[in-house]
């Protein structure tokens, strides 16, 4: 602790002498941003839509929750989340391999590590809607397409959570059994596989919460799910069944973010 | 997963499952939960994942069938056509715009939300609850949603963008930033409380000091996700260099989309490392 006479004569805190620079440099910048979109005033219907969407909203189109012949709320809502459950599930397994390339302590020099890690964020920033517009030229519209693309999408970010869960571990028990004569395959086994579980189920739900929303845009290009009867309606005006979507998706998330998280909560 | 109650009547049971040890050392052990728990769970997800497999259509003679035409798609992106480069360099600044914008937007509605939110800073919880129950709903609508929503509303161009990066922002830029406030230090708020000062003066003084370097890195952490955003959402007509998808595509121009995708790359991971290092230096 500071006597009292430092503390009288304590120096104001000192000033970065570039702060001048650095906002004048933000004003520019927003003054370029600012400048460069076209603002010329909302349509003049603009009011009159968003009145009728939230009117669709609070009197959404019930009937269109289940209809007999198919294409309808419940069916979409169920692809999404088979295309999330399967994509997910497909990441999980596949970034395994990444992950243990990545990690610091499991491969044998810090470049080839570093190179695992280049691979993960490179696949992390390649957006999942992108792959999905190549995996339907691949397999053909469909959820397959959307499967595929979160699947793939999904190994840069799982792949980086579970390579930095790798490198947390603790050598204690895989010693130990190395020290009573275990091999490589036990010491996995017993030992490291049961100190990384719970943290990479924890980061596949998180994942799964994460590509239950991916996987409601993926039918906005026609990748499967619930996004395509919305951007239909959405194209055809029709608010009401607008209204209802968009309450199934954001009732759909909520139970799932619920659910994951009480079982994350359990986890950890 | 927790250990079973009944410690004591393992021994009584005989379920020891390493013989070597002793019954004492027993005793005190958690049991691991048994292998019927294990099984059903590996039944469930089996189950889960047959049951989505079929819904989706899943099936991997199709995807078999259509890998070489996804390696024909590959052949076609490369080389990349480096002359269109000079067509999308207005639509990548207009990305950036958007995103710039958008986020900023959202960090200034985010800060009186987030106030809103906190459950110290507010008096009673009839309103930090529903503040947060409305804020949970703007998260669940992911942002593709909400431009494809504002485009009806607003018609094509970066406005819609713009306004559906803005929301997005406050939902995320406003949950970490009421997170952090709670855990905020207490003492100088209890200090200016004891000298008579009122609730605006406690959060001037008290609360943004000690926010601004953690809400600072909040904001370049929401600008980095909305980048990537922005660079998809004109795929729903909300402007930005994602338009530019549809033309190359719906034209099989396969060579120039390999430019636009490569190009979003290297400005993403430019802004990724920018962001990074200054979140870096802030905390």
């Amino acid at each position: 602790m500071m006597k009292n006479e430092t503390s009288r004569i304590r120096p104001k805190p000192r000033k970065n002498p570039l702060r001048w620079v650095i906002v004048l440099l933000l004003i520019l910048v927003y003054v370029w941003a600012l400048a460069g979109v076209p603002f010329t005033g909302f349509k003049e219907t603009a009011g009159q839509i968003m009145k009728a969407i939230v009117a669709g909203i609070f009197s959404p189109d019930w009937a269109f929750v289940y209809l007999p012949e198919g294409e309808d709320l419940l069916r979409g809502l169920l692809d999404t989340l088979a295309i999330s459950v399967l994509g997910t599930v497909i990441s999980a397994v596949l970034c395994i391999p990444f992950a243990f390339w990545s990690a610091r302590n499991m491969s044998g020099h810090r470049s080839i590590s570093g190179a695992g890690k280049m691979v993960l964020s490179f696949i992390r920033t390649f957006p999942e809607i992108i792959m999905a517009l190549l995996f339907i030229k691949a397999v053909g519209p469909g959820s397959f397409a959307g499967v595929l693309a979160l699947g793939l999408h999904s190994i840069g970010m799982l792949g980086k959570l579970y390579a930095d869960e790798v490198e947390n571990i603790d050598y204690g028990p895989s010693e130990a059994l190395l020290a009573s004569g275990a091999n490589r395959m036990q010491q996995l086994w017993f030992a490291i596989l049961p100190q990384v579980m719970p943290g990479f189920l924890n980061y596949t739900l998180y994942r799964f919460e994460i590509n239950v929303r991916s996987a409601t845009i993926l039918g906005v290009i026609g990748a499967g799910g619930i996004g395509t009867p919305l951007i239909f309606a959405l194209s055809t005006r029709n608010w009401p069944r607008v209204g209802i979507i968009l309450l199934g998706i954001i009732v759909m998330i909520t139970i799932i973010d619920l659910i994951s998280g009480y079982i994350r909560k359990k986890l950890v | 997963m927790k250990g079973q109650s009944n410690v004591p009547l393992q021994n009584a049971g005989g379920v020891g499952k390493e013989p070597g040890s002793s019954p004492a050392q027993v005793v005190n052990r958690p049991k691991p939960p048994g292998r019927t728990k294990h099984l059903l769970t590996l039944v469930i997800i089996l189950l889960l994942l047959w049951a989505s497999a079929k819904q989706t259509d899943a099936s991997f003679t199709e995807l078999f069938e259509g890998f070489p035409n996804m390696l024909d798609l590959l052949r076609e992106m490369f080389p990349p056509r480096w002359s269109y480069f000079d067509n999308i360099v207005q639509g990548m600044l207009e990305t950036i715009r958007m995103a710039l914008i958008g986020t900023t937007i959202g960090a200034i509605i985010a800060i009186p939300i987030s106030i809103i939110c906190a459950g110290n800073l507010m008096p009673s919880r009839w309103i930090y609850y529903p503040a947060r129950f409305l804020l949970n709903l703007i998260r669940t609508v992911p942002d593709l949603l909400l431009a494809a929503l504002f485009v009806a509303v607003f018609g094509l161009g970066p406005i819609p963008g713009i306004l559906a990066l803005a929301v997005f922002s406050v939902g995320l830029i406003a949950k970490l930033t009421y997170e952090t406030l709670e855990t905020i230090d207490q003492g100088p708020l209890e200090a200016m409380t004891a000298v008579g000062m009122n609730r605006i003066q406690l959060i001037v003084y008290g609360v943004v000091p000690q926010l601004a370097a953690q809400f600072t890195s909040y904001v370049l952490y929401a600008f980095e996700i909305n980048i990537r955003a922005a660079a998809i959402l004109g795929l729903v007509g909300a402007g930005g260099i994602g338009l530019y998808y549809e033309a190359t595509l719906g034209f099989l121009e396969y060579d120039k989309t390999s430019v636009i995708i490569l190009f979003t790359l290297v400005i993403v991971l430019i802004i990724d490392y920018v962001s990074t290092k200054l979140r870096e230096k802030l905390l």
